[in-house]
């Protein structure tokens, strides 16, 4: 009866981490050794699509999984999984980087901006992760083009709402709205459920 | 800086792609709309999924320094470490229902927590939207002694309304994933340790609401499992959720 513990939608939502985090959470440093294991990819991934550099890319994704480790006694499994614990605590931390280095320097240009699409070709050998990228992928094309560009532009970019509406010469309301019902129509093409 | 609107911002905040000042305003407001800090969390989880996609692979040499790093710093305490006291009830229900469930299965899997409790904080929390949903279903039911219990379920959520005065429960899932290919979600009572089939979910449906079959009185809780289409006469699988009929 294996296949009932993997009811989730996606294989790397799978309990074992959760457990991991736990372990580690009371000291394991082999059980973190494990989530390191498991999260580093993708904690690396979405903070280097953010900051592009790979040096800086490597030092805040660094501290994210210090950080994760640190605060893993007050991780609550109640509010979420793991992962996305982790992923968020990622995006979070990349996204501050950015925007703290974007107080002191002037904003790329709409063109460069444009240009900076997800590196979508560096992926892990890992079966699993091209099966997820795969599905991620022909979800974002289910999107209209304005929800795609102003999804993966806030994300991936890690811009903020009204500079997603500057670079594409866009009402802000139009953009929240995209933001909104991009993301809708992604969670269920995923059957993502909380 | 106009009026903003929380409601409309659920994207952006889940993305972060708000200001500070716009993101405290969401923050405020989710502590009191139930609906958009659900699909704050679906949102979160949905942008977990781009990360996923972006997943590229890390030098050897970070791993040893994230590794070293670990051994010098000092972990933070838990912010709340009160045990809930319908948890530790749960625990003992959900031991025995596990130990039943393994004489049937063909199968047993070790080492894997694959259902949550929450700490009393959540349980608060949880109770809100059980009884919000409850009124739902008491509308249905029309049931004034209704009585809920809720528990997370293979990542949805799960409420189990009983009127013991109709001697009847209903039971309302919100986002629980599909069963596998040629499986459903099979909802049985607890009775003495016997597990009495309350009928099955629709497999094609991640929110709904059925009414189960049979009497509640004798029950001392309510489980399901995954089965083959069609269930089964005892479960052949681990639960996913057991919950204990509500006082
Ligand atoms: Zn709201």
């Amino acid at each position: 009866m294996k296949e009932a513990v993997h009811i989730g939608p996606h294989p790397s939502s799978k309990p074992d981490l959760q457990q991991l985090v736990h372990e580690a959470a009371l000291g394991d440093q082999d059980a973190f050794a494990a989530v390191y294991d498991a999260v580093s990819g993708p904690v690396l991934g979405v903070v280097r699509a953010v900051l592009r550099d790979r040096a800086q890319s490597e030092e805040v994704a660094q501290d994210v999984l210090v950080e994760v480790w640190r605060t893993a006694p007050r991780y609550r499994p109640e509010l979420g999984t793991a992962i996305n614990w982790i992923l968020t605590l990622a995006h979070r931390r990349a996204v501050d980087r950015v925007r703290s280095v974007e107080a002191a320097a002037a904003r790329d240009t709409k063109a460069a901006l444009l240009d900076r699409t997800p590196e979508y070709d560096e992926v892990t050998e890992q079966v699993e992760t091209r099966l997820e990228q795969e599905q991620v992928r022909r979800c974002l094309r289910t999107l209209t083009d304005l929800q795609r560009q102003a999804v993966t532009l806030a994300y991936y970019r890690g811009l903020t709402y009204r500079q997603v509406a500057e670079s594409l010469s866009l009402p802000l309301g139009t953009v929240k709205t995209r933001l909104r019902d991009g993301l809708i129509r992604l969670r269920d093409c995923l059957g993502v459920t909380a | 800086m106009t009026i903003i609107d929380p409601h409309t911002l659920t994207g952006a905040y889940a993305l972060h792609a708000l200001s500070d000042e716009e993101r405290a305003a969401v923050d405020r407001h989710l502590a009191d709309c139930a609906a958009c800090a659900q699909e704050v969390e679906e949102f979160g989880a949905t942008a977990a999924r781009l990360a996923l996609a972006a997943s590229t692979p890390a030098r050897p040499a970070m791993r040893e320094q994230v590794l070293q790093r670990i051994t010098t710093v000092r972990q933070t305490p838990p912010a709340d470490t009160t045990p809930m006291r319908a948890g530790r009830a749960l625990r003992g229900g959900a031991v025995r229902w596990a130990l039943a469930a393994c004489i049937a299965a063909a199968a047993a899997l070790g080492g894997t927590t694959w259902w949550q409790y929450g700490n009393a904080q959540d349980a608060r929390q949880q109770a809100a939207q059980a009884q919000r949903q409850a009124d739902e279903v008491a509308g249905v039911l029309s049931a004034p002694d209704a009585r809920t219990r809720s528990a997370k379920i293979a990542g949805g959520a799960g409420t189990l309304v009983v009127s013991a005065a109709r001697d009847r429960a209903v039971f309302v899932t919100s986002d629980m994933p599909a069963p596998p290919r040629g499986k459903v979600y099979q909802l049985w009572f607890d009775v003495d340790g016997t597990m009495r089939s309350a009928g099955l979910m629709s497999p094609d449906r991640a929110s709904q609401t059925v009414l189960m079959t049979g009497a509640t009185h004798d029950a001392s809780g309510v489980g399901i499992t995954v089965e083959p289409a069609g269930g089964s006469r005892q479960p052949t699988s681990k639960p996913v959720a057991l919950l204990s009929m509500p006082a």
